[in-house]
């Protein structure tokens, strides 16, 4: 929607990319939809004057706190109301997530978000991984990018299907595009549903998707102190691949303090450390995988 | 940048209340935001006038209630406020916590006539 910061709710685009389709497909550039792009331009950025904020340090305030405990509509004087909502600004996303968790769990899938910067080996270490136990495993993969189809054809090339989601000016995935995009893929009992987020670690950490377990991938080359510059991810993850070890000899890099760093924010979480490029550490990935399949459970 | 879809997701949930209410206008929305939700208020401010342009929201007064994080250290039992989703419990600096208030992003209530 907003042409400055590159973001927006609207003009999310879905479509199935079988292996067959993928050498024929084009990339697809999704015009921006208009409304933000017209408003960025006039006169919407400037400090707005017509709101007012004011900070309360829990003490009462009129109209509602009064009231608490019975009905939901309030009369008050010159026929004013207040409305006690008490909603969850992200419930609907909350309840999407929900019913895609229900699913997963009715058809014993383990969904595993993976979310990171961009660049730091998400579709790689998925393409390895297809490549290594499509035989054993059947695997879905929900794609999502700002722009392209490059991804979805790389991983349809596996043999694997799956569903490109290209956001448009979007920086992060929603429950309710999973659960149409998990509607064209018709999931098999027992699967493995990888959703490539968009490649970004500030958003995607707010939006549950319904998934299993939330796979956060750091590259070495990105440093130590990246969870703490990028604390929800990490607080929201269970399981921290680090990409990228082979270049560990030419990198200035301490694991062990970037371990440290995610360990404060989530003591819980767990690392594997691999090298997707050249395979090393994969078979521990492999392992945390087939043991999710037997019990997949998901977090509350 | 996810406080676009957070303001419109706002924008919805005043919509569905305005409607279920039988009101005519919103005059004033009350928003409580937690320091460690995950938004930043600066970009909440940034999105909101573009977020709630030609809706029931469009000149509504925006009351937040900051909420200041603060955690349960579970090893000692201590609260103690957080300025960042990692601070140690300042007694005996374990990482092992709760969050018992910060992460909340919800709307309180609506101002209607």
């Amino acid at each position: 929607m907003c042409g400055t910061c590159g973001c927006g709710g609207d003009g999310n685009h879905m479509h199935l990319v079988t292996p067959k389709q993928s050498k024929d497909l084009k990339s697809d550039q999704m015009p921006a939809k208009g409304r933000a792009n017209d408003q960025i331009n006039g006169h919407e950025h400037h400090h707005h004057a017509h709101h007012h904020d004011h900070v309360h340090d829990g003490h009462h305030h009129d109209h509602h706190h009064d009231h608490h405990g019975h009905s939901h509509h309030h009369d008050h004087d010159h026929k004013k109301k207040v409305i006690e909502v008490e909603q969850d600004v992200l419930h609907h996303n909350e309840l999407m997530a929900a019913r895609n968790r229900g699913y997963f769990e009715a058809l014993q899938v383990a969904a595993l978000n993976l979310v990171s910067s961009p660049g730091s080996g998400k579709t790689a270490i998925l393409e390895h991984t297809l490549n290594a136990l499509k035989e054993e495993i059947a695997f879905y993969v929900i794609e999502g990018d700002q722009q392209t189809d490059n991804d979805a054809n790389r991983i349809a090339a596996t043999g694997t299907s799956v569903v490109q989601i290209n956001t448009g000016k979007g920086c992060h995935l929603e429950s309710d595009m999973i659960y149409e995009a998990v509607q064209q893929l018709q999931i098999k009992t027992g699967s493995v549903l990888f959703i490539e987020n968009v490649g970004n670690l500030v958003c995607p950490a707010m939006f549950n998707l319904g998934e299993t377990d939330r796979v956060v991938i750091i590259s070495t080359t990105e440093g130590v102190d990246k969870p703490l510059k990028y604390p929800d991810m990490f607080l929201s993850s269970q399981l921290c691949l680090i990409n990228k070890t082979d270049l560990l000899s030419y990198l200035d890099i301490d694991l062990a303090e970037l371990k440290e760093n995610a360990l404060k924010i989530n003591p819980n979480l767990s690392f594997i450390e691999v090298s997707a490029t050249k395979g090393t550490g994969m078979e521990q990935w492999f392992s945390w995988l087939k043991e999710k399949i037997k019990q997949p459970q998901t977090q509350s | 940048m996810h406080e676009l879809s957070v303001a419109m997701g706002i924008v919805r949930i005043a919509e569905a209340e305005l409607r279920n209410s039988g009101a005519g206008k919103i005059d004033k929305i009350e928003l409580q935001i937690g320091t460690l939700a995950g938004i930043e208020f600066e970009a909440l401010d940034f999105v909101w006038p573009m977020a709630v342009r030609n809706t029931v929201l469009e000149g509504a007064e925006r009351e937040l209630e900051i909420i200041t994080a603060c955690g349960k250290c579970l090893e000692c039992d201590h609260e103690y406020e957080m300025q960042k989703l990692y601070d140690p419990c300042p007694l005996c600096r374990s990482n092992l916590r709760g969050i018992i208030r910060g992460r909340e992003l919800r709307v309180k209530a609506l101002e209607v006539t």
